[in-house]
């Protein structure tokens, strides 16, 4: 396993295991009283704790610690605190945290995990930070705090209706011990006025006028601009440059090598050109003449990858196993009906709309400072620091707004690649902005996969064997990487009676990475397809076969975990969100001519997601989606109903996108796509209507950037297929299937 | 080479190469990033601003192309026409966004829709808005927003 792997991995896990309960994260979260400070050009502002000041005039403003990639997090988490301390979500404003573990906790977009990992403490900031009010007004009026009450920013004491603002109050309260936020009062969430309200983005007043606010967007005096030439065979080393040909061009300051640290998840080789102007380093690439050593992985393709993993399941012999359970073997011998069945996926680039982009500068004392978008700060700081050879506190990060993010930018080699570059150039602010053309050549790819299904259906039509030999790859040397693995407990794993799970690795250096919803996205297509073709077989739908292969089941031990914040599957959950799913899209009823439903469920990220897609072709055999009907349980609270509603819809859209179009392939050790003609991204002509809701259950809220996503993409395969009786068992659609 | 240019009302000078697209001259000489860079090859939109009201990609307009009498307005200047002001509210009210990168362009494209077609039908609002992609794929609100703006027209802003 690579460094960035280990370093950002063990970020997660030190998270997770922080997590376990929110009180032991809340305990990590400081509540350090600290002296009013005056605010730039304003008024004394009393800073209460890491997350919250107040203003003499009663604004409130309250940290986002996580990074904003427009999942809506720097809207929600600070709602979780005004909710508690009583705001009034008018008189709040909003900044964005610096990455600082220390102060902070984990900051970290990815996983569909802060919400799970900051319900509690986020809470429990709002109600220490209330408590210290109505002490600090109790002390003031001489009284006993059990009189008091709060109500949007103002302390009332309830006998008399006197009042003060939390404005008036809160340089007095600053001065008070904060109370250990683990042991103060929650509100009662029938209480909740701001949790559940459909609140706009904080940032979305500033996005609509053009104002500075993404990553790429910053702008320093002084500073300059760079363009980073690299290979396009991925793993190749360079041997020379004509870095002279490129300095003579113009408006190019400077050019120079870099030389990789042989981690691509940090920094390959390359050469950057500095200039004023963007566009200016960028078109003196043109001039370039580098020579690359391709090692032996100039002439790896997806071809090739595809030659070798049909020849893998064809031997029926997996290299190891996954999971087995029962007598797979006998239940195929003695079946009535054997299905047997590859299925495909190739490999997608993430491509955020904002390109990868980063600004560091160098100062005099060896220290680093960055404005970085990026979805990992801290893991980015830990490995700028290790490369660089400084302390981890010699790297100062702002987290700027992202342009997207879809897991892209959990890795940092972006952050990398401008360490490297400030460094020839200290004192120097450095922005490096990649082309569209370098982020889709330079991506961490969602991993290809290929599955060779078998299913054994006795004579009475019951589904009493499944074999899965799956293809993956492996890095050299790193073995099973994680977007690429299939967990043991995928379902139906613990739903079949002899069941078998078993790999074969290819070594591949094709980077690859978390996509939204890892393996998930994949995953969802193949067990839900081929589970849809048992249905078939068996003479039923895919929910029925479902809900009768969860009939009578419990919730399962929470043996594995989701990265320590899993409540355990509960086939009760999923139960509730295929009901609801039948009914809102009239499951069974009768649909327009020439249209037909396809049904999907998947659980993944601690939500349980069941959709139901509508679609037909037109004349010239092009898939239309019409509808989609999604029912979602991510537990007892939907924060912000603005902000899920858009996760949904956005994880439905990209979904048919990456189904309908999207692929990424391996030609000469490289990615052969390279922009949006190549690359086609789903547009607003094929947006379909969307309908959710959301079954509540009393069960902690748990994450929206991910869940929904992943059961659209059976949900249209399946829909396809009953449509014209032809199976997609390779992605994206190919048309050609139904002419 | 200097080029006069006359961007959001004011004429600005840009001492370029006459190849260079607008959105670097107006990103990286000018500093006015709210037009942003998504493909540099007309393909996403996200870098529409307007030239003389119609739409254009400014990651492919090159600066000497551009007439000293034409007027370039940029996101930065939406604000200043009513259209532009009843979709920044629409925007903000149908809370549109995700990440919001893609919005500004979103923005400058449905301000010429509506300026030019002010009751756009639901296909015309899909067409005119195809060449323009949103990753986050707000679509659905996107297309909302518009048919709001289209259907209360200007008249609160």
């Amino acid at each position: 396993m690579s460094e960035q792997a280990t370093l950002s991995r063990r970020t997660l896990l030190k998270a997770s295991a922080l997590a376990g309960g929110g009180l032991v994260l809340t305990a990590s979260i400081p509540m350090v009283a600290r002296a009013a400070t005056a605010a730039a050009g304003g008024p004394a502002e009393a800073t209460l704790n890491a997350f919250v000041s107040i203003a003499p005039d009663n604004t409130i403003t309250i940290v986002g610690k996580n990074p904003e990639i427009g999942q809506g997090i720097k809207t929600m988490l600070p709602m979780l605190i005004a909710d508690e301390l009583d705001a009034d979500w008018n008189q709040v404003r909003v900044t964005q945290a610096e990455s600082d573990a220390a102060r902070f906790g984990p900051q970290l977009a990815g996983g569909s995990f802060a919400t799970p990992m900051n319900w509690m403490p986020m809470r429990q900031v709002g109600a220490a930070t209330r408590q210290m009010m109505l002490a600090a007004a109790a002390q003031r009026w001489g009284v006993d705090a059990k009189g008091l009450k709060t109500e949007l920013g103002k302390v009332i004491e309830v006998s008399s209706g006197r009042s003060a603002t939390y404005g008036e109050l809160a340089s007095d309260a600053a001065k008070l011990s904060p109370p250990d936020p683990a042991t103060v009062t929650l509100k009662d969430p029938k209480a909740f006025h701001i949790i559940g309200r459909a609140i706009g983005g904080v940032d979305s007043p500033r996005v609509v006028k053009g104002e500075p606010i993404f990553g790429v967007d910053t702008q320093l005096p002084g500073m300059v601009y760079a363009a980073f030439e690299r290979s396009h065979v991925f793993g190749a080393k360079l041997k020379s440059a004509n870095l002279d040909a490129v300095k003579a061009e113009p408006g190019v300051i400077d050019a120079f090598v870099i030389e990789g640290n042989g981690n691509a998840e940090q920094l390959v080789d390359g050469v950057a050109i500095l200039s004023n102007n963007w566009w200016l380093a960028n078109k003196a690439r043109e001039k370039l003449t580098i020579e690359w050593d391709n090692g032996p992985w100039g002439d790896h393709s997806s071809q090739r990858y595809d030659e070798t993993a049909r020849a893998a399941m064809a031997s029926g012999k997996p290299q190891e196993p996954i999971v087995s359970h029962g007598d797979v073997d006998a239940a195929f011998a003695s079946a009535a009906k054997v299905l047997d069945q590859e299925y495909f996926y190739p490999f997608l680039a993430h491509v955020p709309m904002e390109p990868q982009n980063c600004t560091a500068l160098m100062h005099d004392d060896g220290a680093i400072e960055f404005w970085a978008p990026t979805q990992n700060p801290q893991a980015g700081q830990g490995s700028v620091a290790q490369m660089l050879g400084i302390t981890p506190d010699k790297v100062r990060l702002h987290i700027t707004r992202m342009g997207g993010g879809f897991g892209r930018r959990l890795t940092n080699d972006f952050m990398h690649q401008a360490a490297a570059i400030a460094q020839k150039v200290p004192g120097t602010p450095v922005q490096l902005i990649w082309s569209r053309e370098d982020d889709v050549r330079s991506d961490f790819y969602r991993p290809a996969g290929w599955h060779r299904l078998r299913a054994a259906i006795d004579a009475d039509g019951k589904l009493t064997g499944f074999d899965d030999h799956f293809v993956t790859f492996s890095l050299p040397g790193a073995g099973a990487y994680n977007p690429a693995a299939m967990a043991p407990d995928i379902f139906p794993a613990k739903y079949v009676p002899n069941l078998r799970y078993a790999q074969t690795q290819m070594e591949t250096r094709v980077p690859m990475g978390a996509l939204r919803a890892p393996s998930s996205n994949a995953l969802a297509y193949v067990m839900q397809s081929f589970l849809d073709e048992v249905a078939v077989e068996t003479g039923k739908d895919l929910p029925t076969l479902l809900l009768e292969m969860i009939d009578g089941r419990e919730k399962e031990p929470d043996e594995r975990g989701f990265m320590g914040v899993s409540p355990g599957f509960n086939p009760d959950r999923m139960r509730g969100v295929i009901t609801k799913a039948m009914a809102m899209a009239n499951w069974g009823k009768p649909v327009a001519d020439g249209h037909a439903l396809g049904f999907g469920f998947y659980f993944s990220h601690m939500g349980y997601f069941a959709e139901v897609v509508e679609a037909s072709l037109s004349d010239r055999k092009q898939v239309q989606v019409h509808n989609v009907w999604a029912a979602g349980d991510v537990g007892s609270h939907i924060i912000n109903p603005f902000g899920a509603l858009n996760q949904v819809e956005g994880s439905i859209i990209d979904g048919i996108g990456q189904a309908m179009g999207l692929a990424v392939q391996i030609e000469n050790g490289g990615a052969k796509q390279s922009n949006f003609h190549d690359y086609q991204l789903p547009r607003m002509p094929i947006t379909p209507k969307i309908h959710t809701e959301f079954v509540i259950t009393d069960n902690a809220p748990t994450g929206m950037g991910e869940p929904a996503l992943p059961p659209v993409i059976p949900a249209l395969t399946n829909a396809l297929f009953k449509l014209t009786g032809k199976r997609v068992r390779s992605l994206p659609i190919d048309t050609k299937l139904f002419a | 080479m200097t080029y006069r240019v006359n961007i959001n009302g004011e004429v600005r000078e840009l001492d370029v190469p006459e190849d260079m697209p607008l959105l670097w001259a107006l990103r990286n000489e000018l500093g006015m990033v709210g037009t942003k860079f998504g493909c540099g090859k007309a393909l996403c939109g996200a870098c529409t601003v307007h030239v003389d009201g119609v739409a254009q990609r400014s990651c492919s307009l090159p600066v000497g192309s551009i007439g000293a009498d034409s007027k370039v307005t940029t996101i930065e200047a939406l604000e200043k026409t009513e259209i532009g002001r009843a979709l920044q509210q629409a925007w903000l009210e149908e809370d549109v966004m995700q990440c919001g990168y893609c919005q500004a362009g979103q923005l400058m494209n449905a301000s010429a829709l509506l300026a030019r077609n002010p009751k756009p039908s639901a296909s015309q609002i899909d067409s005119a808005m195809a060449g323009n992609i949103c990753r986050c794929a707000c679509y659905t609100r996107i297309r909302d927003a518009i048919a709001v703006v289209a259907e209360k027209g200007t008249a609160n802003v």
